[in-house]
């Protein structure tokens, strides 16, 4: 029994990491996925925040993040943007990480590609046609967090006097119909939009917080990555954020609430399945250091 | 000397299947070949460089290191551009630019003077932020590396007064505030709130239990924690049982972050196994089988 307590203690860890592949390839290659999942209080204020805005509202959505994070925050934004197009509100975006251009292009082009039909969604909500220039427009890239989270508290031209294809902005006001961005005549700043909502793997929420919220007190919600989750908890209690969805999990729970079950949804079978076999890691490898210890501190051993 | 050889190879390797396939593709596709040709590699080589990735999972070995260095590499480049297009270019080589052509023209119009033509001449000034980011360059020199110290005196100057006063409102004054009242309701109510304890007590609820103990735990946590980090006095007696109280918190919050952290690597994981599987395997390979 000692043996096998103490062969256990030293499991060479190459047997975990396939546990942990197996764990999770299984469920992907057969197709299974979780069936609900129960949203925290936490993203179920995004929700309703979005859910209660008017149609013609505006919000910037500012998707800070690069491809090493794509899994936990792309479902997010997808199910954001489908949330934000199936209620009519309208979008800037943009990026303040060097390497988001391509992923958020790449997400714009196929939610525009999803709407640009009428049809009907799977929950049998009818799907309506969303444009780019009208619904939403893509800003992209510029150097400089702070400076730019600043910049759109007075003029977006700024920072962004063109979109990311270098159209030019149209002015503040201007005719609507002589541009093919009639969304960003309705935009100069902060005070043209309901809230900003940033996802990202880094610390730009907090720069969202600190220059945004406390600068010019527009209101923030956050996508982050499970592993910044902690962090940003604190600016819940004080309300400098309206809300907070994190990880893949909050992802899985966006997706429950607009009723649109996606990635996010199919990637909790499998995080919940590795979950249980850690825990199960944890437990047994504890139960078993003890056992070992009481039997070397009698001065035992090879029992 | 070996394992270059072997990486060499590798690479040579992976570029003529990767080529080959690619070829193969591009005659056996319909329509928009092109396009679907480009779709096939780019995910055909990620494919390749995530298994390369995950061999170290067994050991280290020419195939990891391969597939690091190319991100390095293809990263260290891709940022250059970046960095360049969205902000040497657009703010100072154009400005510069554009700051030397309004002095020509005023110079050929003949209304040149030095206030109009160079204080007031916004273009020309971005020289000087040009020429402090340029002395960062210097730290690669040994005799010249103090020239750097000024740009990062600049820059860590401006940043700091930036970011202290409203740093300091959104980090501190705020989170202070969040000990003594729940800033997020409607009608901000004490941390410390006794009513949600009458509340419980007449109506006891699980919802009721946990709403009265949230405030009051937050504030011992907050107290306790403190003065685990207060190393002035020696943590002995009533003081040390509070700062042991405070190492309990402390170890609360760094499981929440080790259980988040656990399930943010998961995640990365499926990620990869979700393309690998459907946008790879069931998406690109298997139809070229006629599966699918």
């Amino acid at each position: 029994m000692y043996k096998i307590l103490n062969a256990f203690l030293k499991i060479n860890r190459r047997w975990i990491f396939l546990l942990v592949l197996l764990g999770v390839l299984i469920p992907l290659v057969l197709g299974k996925g979780l069936t609900r999942s129960y949203p925290g209080a936490e993203v179920v204020k995004v929700y309703d925040f979005l859910n209660n805005l008017e149609e013609g509202d505006i919000i910037i959505l500012s998707m800070d993040y690069d491809p090493a994070t794509i899994p936990e925050l792309n479902p997010m934004a997808r199910a954001l943007l489908r949330q934000c197009f199936n209620k009519g509100i309208r979008v800037v975006s943009l990026t303040l990480h060097p390497a988001g251009p391509g992923v958020v292009i790449t997400l714009v082009d196929e939610l525009l590609r999803e709407y640009s039909q009428p049809g009907v969604n799977p929950d049998g909500s009818v799907r309506p046609v969303r444009e780019y220039g009208e619904d939403i427009v893509f800003l992209g890239y510029k150097v400089g967090t702070a400076v730019n989270i600043l910049a759109l508290g007075e003029d977006v031209r700024l920072s962004w006097p063109q979109d990311y294809a270098g159209v030019e902005l149209p002015a503040y006001g201007s005719d609507p119909t002589q541009t093919t961005l009639p969304l960003m005549c309705d935009v100069q700043n902060y005070n043209d939009v309901k809230c900003v909502v940033t996802i990202s793997g880094t610390r730009i929420p907090e720069y969202w917080v600190a220059y945004g919220y406390q600068r010019y007190h527009v209101k923030v919600a956050t996508g982050c990555t499970a592993v910044m989750f902690a962090d940003f908890y604190p600016y819940l209690q004080t309300g400098q954020m309206i809300g907070l969805i994190p990880g893949m999990k909050g992802a899985a729970d966006y997706e429950e609430l607009i009723n649109r079950p996606a990635r996010a949804m199919v990637g909790m079978l499998p995080q919940s399945i590795v979950h249980l076999m850690i825990v199960g890691f944890i437990i047994l490898g504890n139960i078993a250091y003890f056992i070992v210890r009481r039997w070397e501190k009698r001065g035992g051993g090879d029992r | 000397m070996k394992n270059k050889w072997l990486m060499f190879l590798m690479g040579l390797g992976m570029a003529v299947v990767v080529g080959f396939l690619s070829h193969f593709m591009f005659y056996t596709t319909g329509e928009d070949q092109t396009l679907q040709m480009h779709t096939w590699l780019g995910l055909t080589v990620a494919a390749i460089l995530t298994l390369f990735i995950y061999t170290f999972l067994y050991k280290d070995n020419p195939l990891y290191k391969f597939a690091e260095h190319l991100l390095v590499g293809t990263s260290a480049g891709y940022y250059l551009v970046v960095y360049y297009h969205n902000s040497v270019k657009p703010n100072m080589i154009d400005q510069i630019v554009a700051g030397f052509q309004q002095i020509g023209q005023m110079r050929a119009e003949g209304t040149f003077n030095f206030v109009d033509g160079i204080l007031t001449n916004a273009g020309i000034w971005a020289i000087v932020p040009g020429i402090i980011g340029f002395l960062i360059l210097f730290r690669l020199s040994r005799k010249l590396g103090w020239l750097a110290r000024y740009s990062f005196g600049f820059y860590i100057g401006t940043a700091m007064g930036m970011y202290i006063p409203v740093g300091f409102q959104a980090s501190i004054v705020e989170q202070i505030r969040g000990t003594i009242v729940h800033s997020a309701a409607a009608e901000p109510t004490p941390v410390f709130n006794l009513v949600y304890f009458g509340e419980f007590f007449s109506h006891p609820t699980w919802g009721g239990f946990v709403q009265a103990i949230s405030g009051p735990l937050i504030i011992v946590g907050i107290f306790c924690t403190l003065i685990y980090f207060f190393f002035s006095k020696e943590h002995t007696g009533v003081f040390g049982a509070f700062g042991k109280v405070g190492i309990w918190f402390l170890m609360v919050g760094f499981g929440a972050s080790f259980g988040a952290t656990v399930m943010a690597r998961i995640s990365l994981l499926i990620g990869r196994m979700d393309f690998l599987i459907n946008d790879w395997f069931k998406g690109l390979i298997l139809p070229l089988f006629g599966g699918g």
